[in-house]
């Protein structure tokens, strides 16, 4: 029912692309990062709480058919609903039934609880298309709720050493559950321009995070043992050095290896992860019970081969455009 | 192991150097005198020998795992470190043991070599499953034979001084050597009375920088020594209580490669110690590198190993003299009584003296250096007639002049990802020169000279650019130019492209220049034929 193609992955029978790379008339996005929604499409159809994203990074006047996790649309005689994937807010998989075949599209997606995003929900299905950003054994992550333990008492210890606390963190998803996981107590948070927007976003559904949007105005030699959530692009900027003196964190899946870690020069790599880890990708293909895997995105030989040899699935890599995930582009 | 670790991370963790400095002193100050002293020998990188293969270590993570071996290549590759793969495979939930005491576990990886290989996999699989994963990726460092702890030993060094209470150049002369954790107390190893029996201890090697500002500011001429810069093994020759040792500036004990040297044991007097460069040498010059490669290289040391490859010291400072330590003294001082000694017509042919050059003025020096191959050297030292010996690295007395490097400008035509800082990074290049038939030829290999800024950038590219994989390797389209400089160039058999390279890295990235105007294998054999003239 589907097919892989440069534009991306394609409905014919529904006519209509899941997350493509290039404009197409019809779109159906998994979730609000850039590498999934992109410009220029005819129509975008996505989750309630997608859609504020895509209009604060599209453009506002962009047509929008905004659904809820399980409602179901039929276009042709597809049966089209999103489920919970567990990624970010509003991040969906994509279910697809036609005449008793049924696919799922995870998109990114994630196990673990941050404690914002709707919990992953597996989808049985005949073919399941999967991530494999960390699709290899040495990817094994600690439970969130340890690393929000460490990071705060690190905000603590650095604070009572007068010094600010800066945590990187991508501005859409992982930035929020940070913001939901924080206990500054009496010390203040502050947000990079890029986080602050898009709480601004979801502030349209709903969401509320603590933290004030630093501004030209802000007097940023007056803080002191603060909390400040920036974009990874911040590292090395000039707006950084203003908030000197500071001690600063990456919050990523890729601190896991100490390599990553240590190229980055920063004080602490916290492992946080919008993605899954191992166990989580071999827990997630199981559950759908799944026939046929068809595995993207990250290191799909590796995981296809496992999934194929070990656990007896056919599975296939599918090199989507946009060629590998680079450290840069998270 | 735990303590450990957390200084080990404690280290890792930060790029300042008075937190790791504060680290070490906090881990001395928290733990027992044997606790601390195998912790100072690993901060040194003083470590056991690897107990085991590399091949084992990797099958049995393989199979802890419950993964198979291609899976765990591909993540090793991946991770650019072998401990750090093992330790991540590994489930990450084990149950952890605290009461490891690192002195029990160094003292168990030293006797495993002479065990069998059912009972060094039950050993260290039995460490594996009760670590937790920080602890396993340290413990696992330990065996694979590449342990480094991210702090220099300047600030090892500086640590127990602060710890001590001890003045930092004692300190460094008592860290000297390979000494035994197991055998040393902190007494024995610091304390000034025991010191006398310690007569293999060789000196902190006194190092130079390159120099970086205009000769002249270096004032008047007549202040230096310049002498040629060889290319050989940096050494110190000891004789103590009729005992010749024969140490490299990395502290490897090499007495028993160098017999040249044995005759010195009883033509020296008791308590010389003289520094200088250990080179194979010939009719009244040195031989190639190479040369001394292949000779240290061989385990066994032949005749006729010996007779193409005799090797000398070019003796430039005397430290130790009737037993005392002469260190403090300046050099004027020094060399006088190594002239001294080494005039004696009683002493072997493996002694000789670095020449002092007789220029007058900073131009000759200059033209000198610039023409450094044609004397057989890579440059000159320069150090002030007045300078005490030092200790470590340091800035204003001697420095090193070199010539510059050769160079050719080679098209990158294979990428392999790093290790360490640079895992997960295409980092490891091979360059290619054009041959005759319109082909590319591997001529060397090279993974320094770039900038952090570049290196991503080249990542990227070549990630989207790659034709074909071999493993970590990838071979990419030739497209970009680098200009690669080396020290020396020489014909290999050994080499697709006939020649061989000493010390290649990067020296820029030619953005200006195509694929087609990279140099030519004939350039390359030309350039062979202008250095050996």
């Amino acid at each position: 029912m589907l097919k892989f193609t440069e534009r991306g992955v394609y409905c014919p029978q529904a006519d209509l692309y899941i997350d493509p790379w290039e404009p197409v008339e019809k779109a159906v996005v998994t979730h609000g990062h850039s590498d999934h929604a992109r410009w220029g499409m005819g129509r975008y159809l996505c989750h309630v709480h997608t859609a504020p994203i895509l209009r604060l990074r599209l453009g506002a006047a962009i047509a929008i058919q905004e659904v809820e996790y399980g409602e179901v649309i039929t276009v042709n005689g597809v049966r089209i609903s999103l489920h919970p994937a567990g990624h970010i807010i509003g991040s969906a998989q994509v279910r697809l039934e036609y005449e008793g075949e049924i696919w799922a599209v995870s998109g990114d997606y994630k196990l673990s609880y941050d404690g914002l995003s709707v919990p992953y929900e597996p989808i049985r299905c005949h073919h399941f298309v999967t991530e494999s950003t960390f699709g290899l054994p040495v990817y094994q992550f600690p439970e969130p709720d340890l690393v929000f333990q460490d990071i705060n008492s690190w905000c603590h210890l650095n604070a009572a050493e007068g010094v600010n606390t800066v945590l990187l963190a991508y501005a859409l998803g992982k930035s929020q559950s940070i913001l939901r996981q924080l206990q500054p107590g009496s010390r203040s948070v502050f947000l990079h321009g890029a986080v602050a927007n898009v709480n601004a976003a979801l502030g349209e559904v709903g969401y509320r995070f603590v933290g004030e949007r630093i501004t030209a105005e802000t007097d940023r030699t007056a803080l002191k043992g603060a909390i400040i959530v920036a974009p990874p692009s911040a590292l090395g900027s000039p707006w950084l050095k203003k908030l000197s003196p500071y001690r600063i964190a990456v919050c990523s899946g890729w601190m896991q290896l100490r390599g990553a870690r240590r190229r980055r020069g920063v004080d602490r790599g916290f492992v946080l992860s919008d993605h899954c880890d191992w166990d989580q990708l071999n827990r997630a293909v199981a559950a759908t019970e799944a026939e046929t895997v068809y595995v993207t995105h990250g290191y799909e030989g590796p995981f296809a081969r496992w999934l194929r040899e070990q656990k007896k699935i056919q599975a296939h890599e599918v090199h989507l455009h946009g060629g590998e995930a680079t450290e840069a582009d998270l | 192991m735990r303590r450990f670790t957390e200084l080990f991370t404690a280290i890792d963790q930060t790029t300042k150097t008075n937190e790791k400095v504060a680290a070490i002193v906090r881990y001395l100050s928290e733990s027992d005198d044997r606790n601390s002293l195998y912790a100072i020998a690993l901060l040194i990188g003083n470590r056991p020998r690897r107990p085991v293969k590399t091949s084992d270590l990797k099958e049995w993570a393989a199979t802890a795992a419950g993964i198979p071996d291609w899976l765990f290549e591909e993540s090793y590759h991946i991770v650019g470190d072998l401990a750090e793969a093992i330790a991540r495979v590994l489930p990450s939930d084990s149950p952890s043991r605290s009461d490891y005491q690192l002195p029990e576990v160094i003292d168990e990886l030293a006797r495993l070599p002479e065990q069998t290989d059912e009972q060094k996999k039950e050993v260290i699989t039995g460490y594996w499953r009760h670590l937790n994963p920080d602890e396993r990726f340290v413990f696992t460092k330990l065996i694979t034979g590449n342990f480094r702890m991210g702090v220099s030993r300047q600030l090892v060094i500086k640590a127990l001084s602060i710890h001590l209470g001890m003045d930092e150049a004692a300190v460094a002369h008592r860290l000297m050597g390979k000494w035994i954790p197991a055998a040393e107390t902190m007494a024995s190893l610091f304390s000034e009375s025991v010191q006398s029996d310690r007569v293999f201890q060789p000196y902190p090697f006194y190092l130079a920088y390159q120099l970086d500002a205009p000769i002249a500011s270096l004032g008047a001429i007549e202040d230096w020594y310049i002498e040629k810069k060889l290319d050989g093994i940096r050494g110190q020759i000891i004789v103590r209580s009729s005992q010749l040792f024969v140490w490299s500036r990395g502290e490897d004990l090499l007495t028993d490669k160098f017999p040249e040297f044995g005759p010195l044991a009883n033509a020296l007097p008791d308590g010389t110690v003289i520094d200088g460069e250990i080179i194979p040498w010939q009719d009244g010059r040195p031989l190639t590198f190479q040369v001394m490669q292949t000779r240290i290289g061989r385990k066994n040391l032949s005749q006729k190993s010996l007779r193409e490859a005799p090797l000398v010291m070019v003796c430039y400072d005397l430290l130790e003299w009737k037993g005392e330590d002469i260190r403090d003294m300046p050099m004027h001082y020094r060399r006088n009584l190594l002239e001294t000694l080494l005039s004696s017509p009683t002493l072997p042919p493996a002694l000789l003296l670095s020449e002092v050059m007789p220029f007058n003025h900073w131009g000759e020096v200059a033209v000198f250096r610039q023409q450094a191959r044609d004397f057989h050297c890579e440059g000159v030292m320069l150090k002030r007639k007045d300078s005490a010996y030092g200790s470590g690295r340091r800035r204003g007395h001697w420095w090193k002049w070199k010539t510059d490097p050769l160079t050719a400008d080679g098209v990158l035509i294979y990428a392999q990802s790093g290790h360490g800082r640079r895992a997960n990074l295409y980092t490891d290049y091979t360059f290619a020169v054009w041959d005759e038939d319109g082909s590319l030829v591997p001529f060397a290999k090279a993974y320094s000279g770039l900038t952090d800024k570049e290196i991503a950038e080249l990542d990227t590219w070549i990630k989207r650019n790659t034709l074909e994989r071999f493993g970590p390797v990838r071979s990419v389209t030739p497209h970009h130019v680098f200009e690669i400089a080396f020290e020396g160039i020489q014909q290999s058999s050994r080499h697709k492209s006939g020649v061989a390279l000493r010390f290649p890295r990067i020296l820029r990235w030619r953005r200006d220049k195509s694929a087609e105007a990279a140099n030519t294998k004939a350039d390359l054999l030309q350039l062979i034929a202008a250095v050996t003239k």
